[in-house]
């Protein structure tokens, strides 16, 4: 047996994260997460919102950390940020100040690289992207799936061998994200981190993933994870209409729904 | 009139002989809009200065208090002709000019470093805090007589309360600007490996800019009141005695002449801040780059 597989890329086990309430209390945002991820398994996370999918992501970056419970990179608990994470987040988060270019070349930037390398690096990671020609363009002038593109070049170019993505394409339009999204998979291929692919949208997740785990209501328990066994390559637009496919997405929307319904039915609670 | 529009329309199709008739026609709005808010503009600035000639002539107001233009350019002229009674108008001009900027440089290094390093480090904000609350309480153009018993009259008592002045000023805008940076940037730098330091040189403070340049404006503006103030209570050279001394012999012509120049020199300034601005924030969407859109 092998090192890799033996130790998981990623594993939280019984990881609880509380935050404290501008009043004074706390709030239980995860309560005993369990989960593992193996060497280059895609791994999406369907729930309601607010059941805690962005936290999750912090506890495995290290910007935050749990409360209770360990959370394991390659067999260490994470301390801080890790060279080997890569991070996608929910909103816009390139900077507006500097061009296309040196964004993308950012991350070796920071990581020390010389200026020449991380430029030519730079320049590669926008072709692989399909944004060659918009090297000097500021992301506000930009479309929103641009800047997606731009984020995601910024993100791959470390190299990651953990990638973290928190509801990338939810700003995009059904097209836009399914060309993406195929864009995502044949770049994965290239390398094959190990993902966390946060979502809301539960087609998005089966055509991507190797497994889907269903979050409870917040706080977010484990509810049910499904292993996706669909052939890959996979093209997102055509593997939706397959029998597997679609016998996959009942099983699984069963499990998400009385979650949906019950974060759905506690904000209108709040509401009224 | 209607031959120079002609003209003027004729030159811009010239120009962009590419561009669709909607364009030249907006264009050509724009350009005759930007000539009558000139126009207007012109003639109420002949307006309120030909009715304050007319009226010192018809000694409708005492002259020998208020003064009058005719007399304010004839003041600047000497001035300019034949030098001020404590050298010439060059090297005044030059000494407050001198004052005002040290105190501005100095002012908002000083500003921008204490504002971002406190707004980035809370236990630096939460000791020094309350002194800087404090200090700030104090009506600071008081601390320009003490300067003065201090330096006596020499230019370092100006430059100080410029200083004080402008600090203030910028050091509210960077800490404020400091902690308002979005905080996913930050998240993002830091996964994408930026030490703490780069975090603050190219997440911060390009981030806290747009508040800081806006305190800029503001602040040259402080650094000048600083330098005049100062002048005016005690000095060997400079515009703000100039004016004083013209206060001194009765003598108004000479003090709006010296103020004159003083706004001269901060549209001079404002002018420079506006296109360092415009080069540092190039990558801002450009939808408030109108002209005419006010101040
Ligand atoms: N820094 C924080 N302080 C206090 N509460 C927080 C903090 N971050 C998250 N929470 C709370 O934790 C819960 C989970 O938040 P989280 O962002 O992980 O949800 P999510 O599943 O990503 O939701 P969405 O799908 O809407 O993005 C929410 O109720 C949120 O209010
Ligand atoms: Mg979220």
């Amino acid at each position: 047996m092998t090192q890799s597989e033996a130790t998981p890329p990623i594993e939280l086990r019984g990881a609880t994260k509380r935050f404290r309430t501008p009043d004074g209390s706390t709030y239980t945002a995860l309560r005993d997460i369990d989960l593992t991820v193996a060497p280059g398994e895609f791994c999406a996370v369907v729930g309601p919102t607010g059941c805690g999918k962005s936290t999750t992501l912090s506890l495995i970056s290290g910007l935050e950390e749990a409360s209770t419970g360990t959370v394991t990179i390659d067999g260490r608990p994470v301390s801080g940020i890790d060279r080997r994470v890569g991070f996608m987040f929910q909103q816009d988060a390139v900077f507006p100040w500097k061009s296309v270019l040196t964004n993308v070349a950012a991350g070796p930037l920071f990581r020390g690289a010389a200026k020449r390398e991380a430029i030519d690096r730079s320049r590669d990671w926008l072709r692989r992207v399909g944004l060659s020609g918009f090297e000097d363009h500021y992301p506000h002038q930009l479309s929103g799936g641009m800047r997606k593109r731009v984020a995601l070049a910024q993100t791959l170019i470390n190299e990651p061998r953990i990638l973290l993505m928190d509801e990338p394409f939810s700003a995009l339009d059904v097209q836009t994200r399914q060309i993406m999204s195929d864009e995502l998979l044949d770049l994965w291929e290239l390398t094959r981190p190990s993902v966390v692919f946060v979502t809301h949208d539960l087609e998005e997740a089966i055509a991507l993933a190797d497994k889907v785990v269903v979050l409870t209501v917040g706080p977010g328990r484990v509810k049910d994870v499904f292993p996706i066994e669909l052939p890959r390559p996979r093209r997102v637009q055509e593997i939706k209409f397959e029998p597997r496919f679609v016998a996959l997405y009942e099983r699984i929307w069963n499990s998400l729904r009385d979650e949906v319904r019950a974060a759905y039915s506690r904000t209108a609670g709040e509401a009224a | 009139m209607s031959e120079q529009n002609m003209t003027a329309v004729s030159a811009a199709q010239e120009a962009a002989p590419h561009d669709s008739p909607t364009a030249v026609t907006a264009r050509r709005r724009r350009l005759r809009g930007r000539a009558t808010i000139l126009s207007i503009q012109a003639v109420l600035v002949v307006a309120v200065l030909g009715s304050w000639e007319l009226a010192a002539r018809q000694k409708w107001i005492d002259t020998f208090l208020y003064g009058q233009p005719s007399g304010v350019w004839k003041q600047l002229v000497d001035w300019f002709e034949h030098g001020t009674e404590v050298g010439s108008i060059w090297q005044q001009f030059e000494v407050t000019l001198e004052e005002a900027l040290l105190g501005f440089l100095i002012g908002s290094v000083a500003g921008i470093v204490l504002g971002v390093a406190l707004g980035r480090v809370r236990i630096l904000a939460a000791i020094f805090g309350p002194f800087i609350k404090l200090f700030n309480s104090i009506p600071r153009i008081v601390l320009a007589a003490i300067f003065a018993l201090w330096f006596g009259l020499a230019i370092p008592g100006k430059v100080a309360t410029a200083v004080v002045l402008v600090f203030f000023v910028v050091f509210f805008n960077a800490f404020q600007g400091t902690r308002e940076v979005d905080r996913n940037l930050i998240a993002n730098a830091r996964i994408l490996g930026a030490s703490p330091w780069k975090v603050t040189t190219q997440v911060v403070v390009p981030s806290a800019f747009t508040w800081i340049i806006a305190s800029l404006h503001v602040a040259f503006g402080f650094a000048l009141i600083g330098a005049v103030v100062g002048e005016i209570i005690g000095a060997q050279h400079g515009l703000g005695l100039l004016i004083n001394q013209a206060k001194g012999n009765f003598n108004p012509n000479g003090v709006y002449a010296g103020t004159v120049l003083v706004a001269v020199m901060a549209l001079a300034a404002e002018f420079l801040l506006t296109v360092l601005e415009r080069r540092l924030l190039a990558w801002r969407p450009s939808n408030d780059r109108d002209p005419e859109s006010g101040l």
